[in-house]
């Protein structure tokens, strides 16, 4: 249902059934190694390409949250994935695999929360009953296509961020058993904004705005107060994007709780791994959303989260053409049903 | 980061942003790029005089050995994993010597290798390093000629 100028309630009430989230080497030195559902020690997996590794993160994660709702693939009704790569191949080639009626989506690093809205409307409005989300990036891959080659020995600034290495699933149902399992209850869709910042190696910068935007829109359309949440969690923002972010959001009147406003890119390494200014990509939001915090609402450490991915809409060759960086950010409102 | 057509808000948020912005530590950096390509260039030395003192070359002729031997260890760095480390550490002090140039031609063509080689490796190790090549000798052409103008103006 519509509620306010453009947020969803989901009155339904959709259950995340279930979650898995994959790693590289990289994360499994970071700080939520524990919560990953399979940790890969080498970039490349046994694959020929750092593409083909990328499509296996994701295949991964899709097959353990199935796995783990104790289902089939053959009883999902759609999937809805999308990552960095061009032409979303990773994705696709995944829903290739997995034989699953597919939906590929591209909103860059909110990729994650676009799914898990229009997952939680699909099943809200009974267009199916059980359906699987995801998103995910390789570092390798995505820094071979926006960045410079892998082995490059560019010096990047200190507000750069780490393309993360992880995919995150979830299956979302419309299992009238609620009781104490995760459910969605709404999402605001965010707008694409751009503030005229046109690093590409300052996305945090970049991004802030929109992430204020969405989370503005989101307590005016809901007429909530920040309070309301035990946690409200940005995707990769970093260290510079999160700061900016709750800068803009004490103008505009929206009080949030510091230490409940937290960050993807932030948590998922630890502070000594050389990723600059925190973590990016698809798979960050993804990843820590789907391992570790629904792992700590099934714990009971937060019964209400706000998860707001944000992502930067650029291309490489629109930076090279000076454009500046558009940006979006979604939001999802997850709880654990009473 | 030049854009004129900036609004007004777009103005106050980047004043805004740049408040949070970490700031490149550019003295340390500079150290930093002074240090490590001051021992670039000393190795490089070493290598020079190891080939006078070896071999037949003169202090004229042991350049080219001298680049390709420097080109060779910065291969093998970059193929282990150890330059792009040894890079962000160093900023411009391993990007400018001529280890810098060999590793983004190496970096490129390991990178593009799954892509094949005539399309991959081929089509895309002097992606990075095509413009300096490009520019640099162009800017000698340049250089060269205003020189052989000069020379036969009697100027020089």
């Amino acid at each position: 249902m519509l509620k306010g100028k453009q947020s969803w309630v989901f009155t339904e009430r959709p259950v995340i059934e279930s979650s898995a989230a994959t790693g590289g080497p990289f994360e499994a030195k970071g700080r939520l190694s524990d919560d990953f559902d399979i940790l890969h020690d080498d970039l490349w997996m046994g694959k020929e390409s750092y593409e083909k590794a990328h499509t296996l993160l994701l295949e991964e994660a899709i097959t353990t949250a199935i796995e783990k709702a104790n289902l089939t693939k053959e009883e999902i009704h759609f999937m809805l994935a999308g990552d960095l790569i061009n032409q979303i191949t990773p994705s696709s080639f995944a829903a290739r695999t997995l034989g699953i009626p597919y939906f590929g989506l591209f909103g860059a690093c909110s990729t994650s929360m676009e799914g898990l809205a229009l997952a939680s409307f699909i099943i809200n409005y009974h267009g199916a009953r059980k359906v699987v989300t995801g998103a995910s990036s390789h570092n390798s891959a995505v820094e071979k296509q926006f960045r410079y080659p892998t082995e490059y020995g560019g010096q990047k600034p200190p507000t750069a961020q780490w393309t993360v290495t992880g995919a995150g699933a979830a299956v979302v149902t419309n299992n009238p058993d609620k009781q104490g399992k995760l459910v969605t209850t709404s999402a605001t869709i965010g707008r694409v904004i751009d503030m005229g910042l046109s690093d590409p190696f300052n996305m945090g910068g970049a991004m802030a705005p929109a992430a204020a935007d969405t989370i503005k829109a989101h307590f005016k359309d809901m007429e909530l107060d920040p309070s309301y949440y035990d946690l409200i969690v940005t995707g990769d923002l970093a260290r510079i994007g999160q700061e900016t972010t709750y800068e803009l959001l004490q103008k505009e009147n929206i009080h949030i709780d510091r230490e409940k406003f937290q960050d993807c890119g932030l948590m998922i390494y630890h502070e000594d791994q050389p990723v600059q200014a925190g973590g990016s990509g698809a798979g960050c939001s993804a990843s820590v959303l789907y391992g570790h915090l629904l792992n700590e609402m099934r714990k009971g450490t937060y019964q209400r989260i706000l998860m707001v991915a944000t992502g930067a809409l650029l291309s490489p060759l629109s930076f090279q053409q000076k454009e500046t960086i558009p940006c979006i950010a979604h939001a999802v409102s997850i709880e654990v049903h009473p | 980061m030049g854009n004129k057509k900036m609004t007004p808000a777009q103005e106050q948020y980047k004043k805004l942003e740049q408040k949070h912005e970490t700031k490149r530590p550019v003295l340390k950096n500079c150290l930093k790029a002074f240090l490590v390509g001051g021992i670039i260039c000393v190795i490089g030395q070493a290598i020079t005089y190891f080939y006078i003192y070896f071999f037949h070359f003169t202090e004229q002729t042991a350049g080219n050995p001298t680049v390709a031997t420097m080109i060779f260890i910065s291969m093998l760095l970059t193929g282990f994993g150890v330059y792009d480390h040894i890079g962000q550490f160093a900023g411009a002090g391993s990007a400018v010597p001529v280890t810098g140039f060999g590793n983004s031609v190496i970096s490129a063509a390991i990178e593009h290798r799954t892509e094949g080689f005539v399309l991959g490796v081929g089509g895309n190790m002097f992606k990075l390093a095509g413009s300096v090549i490009l520019f640099g000798v162009f800017s000698a052409f340049v250089v060269a000629l205003i020189k052989t103008l000069l020379t036969m103006w009697g100027v020089l």
